[in-house]
């Protein structure tokens, strides 16, 4: 206890030093005034204290079931998680689902009135990135291709729309579809090149690829309308009806709840197909996939085009949603935040990434007060997830039953 | 020809200070096969202290290169000071996880800094206090090497040298060397691996540092968001000159540098980062060990 306290007390102190410069002191060099704010560095050391305290617990808490499980003998049993039992259960899982389904569909209708289709609006840009999450979960979570750059897909569809349109006068329901296949193409043209890299040289890349799509469509001028963007880009028809304000948040919520209802169908269809086993296959380890006879190049290559073809179906929705496009709104912040959906829903796992996404949109849009936090505390809790709980929010089966494996192996290791 | 020149030179300038950055990410790397995200975000704590420092001086009266040298020694001091943390923190705990998990801590940590600066001081750009006087012996070449350049030149050859006698000659360099090579066996043979890989975060902090400031002096304004660009081109500088060698570092960034400078001075300014990843796709296509790295087979 005294030990603790006293180890609690060295981290706080260090933590006061750490910040002291940037915390304590504000230097203005433009009009030259230094401003001393010395309280900070009392809740600095204040939290400090607290938190090395709480994250002692936490380790002490995590070796101790280490050592209890060691002592209790080898085998190693697997608990199912709670949705895991939930979606055994084939009576009560249909039951939440069609809940769920009920709750969906009304939602509208429950926080709208009249004029008042704030919510519906916000709903709309959160089930936008509930798609994308779906799609990097693809890549990322099933074939285990780290993408930095996802956001460019996204881009690329966004402006499929937005270009086709206003040159051309394409529709809507015209540029759908071509702005998926905009994205698939521009996931198979990054993805020939990176097929020979391994995780980190993937990773740089990806992250170029999608800086590059930036610093094109900004300078771009004549075709993309550079950093001023596109503006006045028509929302989606509906047979030429015309619809209020409203009435075309509405569509566009139902719309694309049926496209996250789609991309969940097909994501879930394509994780026991051939191919999804062949990604999980080349995820786990790749030189035994490819001794198999899995064909790497095809694998690779359509996990890619798979995964962007939703991000540029969806770009055309989020163009058409917004009616108004610029570079600002793909950048690496936003890949990242997509990345830390999957991540934080437990890679590979549908459900977890709704919740993820959903959580990591709609909490810091309700939670204004908060809102300048909002990306420290996002990479803070980054960084705990992977300590703490790396397998996510909701934990594959699979991965549970590999987590124990290890965990065994080690276990005999230490004897 | 005088065109070139000074392209040349700001290349060069340029490229010294990608590859101070990367060699702190080709050391990490070398030893423990991870891509430090967050290594840009110390580079711009480095200059962020510095410029509190030099700003506090400056507003009290002081002047001249000793003012910049002292907040120099004291953004060292911090960089060092944050590089140790950090991997205590959001590495140490990582280190027999999967390798997606330390790098996505890794990101995760450069958020969190990136936005701890933004918060703490601002997003806005800050003018960095005027600190190296103008060298008279440079008058007839003041057009393609100013002194700041001069300035970086000297310095980052001599943090280099200081590097390589480092690792070369001292113990502790020998223990780096030797866990880069084995980590189990340099375990076995006595080496205190947690304190190596502590050393080798300081050192490659105390390098970024030094060019945090350095840039931070020539290009006279920074902000919280600099880390991040510099830390992506100090990597595919890494990269380029094969990721864990480090003459493949210096190499990797002085091409990286001088690239970008001529892609940017002959065809256009804008498309400058187009260029830098561009050359990294090429290189990672052509030569995927990259100019100086030694292909290695996976083994089973």
């Amino acid at each position: 206890m005294i030990g603790s306290f006293k180890k609690s007390l060295g981290i706080s102190l260090w933590f006061m030093f750490l910040t002291l410069p940037l915390i304590v002191v504000k230097v203005n060099t433009l009009n030259n005034t230094v401003e001393w704010r010395w309280a900070n560095l009392i809740w600095v050391g204040l939290a400090a204290f607290v938190i090395s305290g709480l994250w002692q617990l936490a380790v002490k808490q995590q070796e101790l079931r280490r050592l209890k499980f060691a002592a209790s003998g080898r085998k190693v049993t697997i608990k199912p998680s709670l949705a895991q039992r939930l979606f055994d259960d084939p009576v009560l899982s249909r039951r939440l689902l069609a809940g769920a389904a009920v709750l969906a569909v009304a939602f509208p209708w429950l926080v709208s009135t009249g004029q008042n289709f704030y919510h519906v609006n916000i709903m709309v840009s959160a089930l936008i990135f509930v798609v994308l999450g779906l799609g990097l979960n693809i890549t990322v979570g099933l074939a285990g291709l780290l993408d930095l750059g996802y956001i460019a897909f996204f881009a690329v569809g966004a402006y499929t729309y937005a270009l086709l349109n206003s040159h051309f006068g394409f529709g809507f329901w015209l540029c759908l579809p071509l702005g998926g296949l905009m994205g698939m193409l521009f996931g198979m043209v990054l993805g020939f090149p990176i097929l020979r890299l391994r995780g980190d040289y993937l990773a740089i890349v990806t992250l170029g690829f999608g800086s590059i799509t930036k610093i094109v469509l900004e300078n771009w001028d004549t075709v993309t309308g550079g950093a001023a963007g596109i503006a006045n880009i028509p929302r989606p028809e509906l047979f030429s009806l015309v619809l209020d304000g409203r009435e075309k948040s509405v569509y566009s919520y139902y719309l694309i709840l049926a496209l996250v209802v789609l991309t969940i169908f097909v994501t879930n269809r394509l994780k026991n197909s051939r191919i999804g086993r062949a990604w999980m296959a080349l995820r786990e380890d790749e030189i035994a996939c490819v001794a198999m006879g899995v064909d790497m190049a095809r694998t690779k290559l359509s996990a890619y085009a798979l995964g962007a073809f939703w991000a540029g179906l969806v770009g055309v929705i989020f163009a058409a949603h917004n009616s108004f496009i610029n570079p600002d709104s793909f950048t690496f912040m936003d890949s990242a935040m997509i990345l830390a959906m999957v991540v934080l829903g437990g890679m590979g796992s549908i459900l977890g990434v709704i919740i993820a996404a959903l959580a990591l949109k709609l909490l810091p849009e309700y939670l204004r007060a908060f809102a300048e936090y909002r990306m420290l505390v996002f990479g803070g809790v980054m960084v705990l997830m992977m300590i703490f709980r790396p397998q996510g929010l909701i934990s594959n089966m699979r991965r549970k039953y590999e987590n124990a494996a290890l965990a065994e192996e080690k276990n005999n290791d230490v004897r | 020809m005088d065109y070139f020149l000074e392209l040349l030179c700001s290349g060069f300038v340029k490229g010294s200070i990608y590859a101070l950055i990367a060699l702190g990410y080709t050391m990490v790397y070398g030893i423990i096969q991870l891509i430090n995200f967050a290594h840009g975000e110390v580079y711009m704590i480095g200059a962020f202290v510095a410029l509190i420092v030099a700003g506090v001086m400056t507003m009290s009266g002081f002047s001249g290169l000793a003012v910049l040298f002292i907040a120099a020694i004291i953004a060292i001091i911090y960089a060092a000071a944050y590089g140790y943390t950090l991997e205590k923190i959001a590495y140490r705990p990582l280190r027999n996880a999967p390798r997606l998990s330390p790098l996505i801590s890794a990101i995760g940590a450069s958020i969190f800094l990136m936005n701890y600066v933004q918060l703490a001081q601002t997003s806005d750009f800050l003018p960095f206090p005027e600190l190296v006087p103008e060298f008279e012996f440079l008058e007839p070449v003041a057009h393609i090497l100013s002194s700041a350049d001069l300035l970086i030149l000297v310095v980052t050859s001599l943090s280099m040298v200081g590097l390589t006698l480092l690792i070369k000659y001292t113990k502790i360099g020998k223990a780096m060397r030797a866990t880069q090579q084995d980590m189990v066996m340099a375990r076995l043979v006595g080496i205190n691996i947690d304190r190596v890989i502590s050393v080798t975060f300081i050192i490659g902090s105390i390098l970024a540092a030094i060019a945090g400031v350095l840039i931070a002096s020539r290009t006279g304004q920074i902000n919280s968001a600099i880390g991040f660009m510099a830390g992506i081109k100090a990597f595919t500088a890494a990269v380029l000159g094969g990721i864990g060698n480090i003459p493949g570092a210096v190499l990797g960034g002085l091409v990286l540098g001088i690239a970008e400078t001529m892609g940017a001075g002959y065809i256009s300014s804008a498309y400058e980062d187009v260029f830098a990843f561009g050359l990294l796709v090429l290189i990672l296509i052509l030569r995927p060990a990259g100019l100086l790295g030694k292909a290695v087979k996976q083994k089973v």
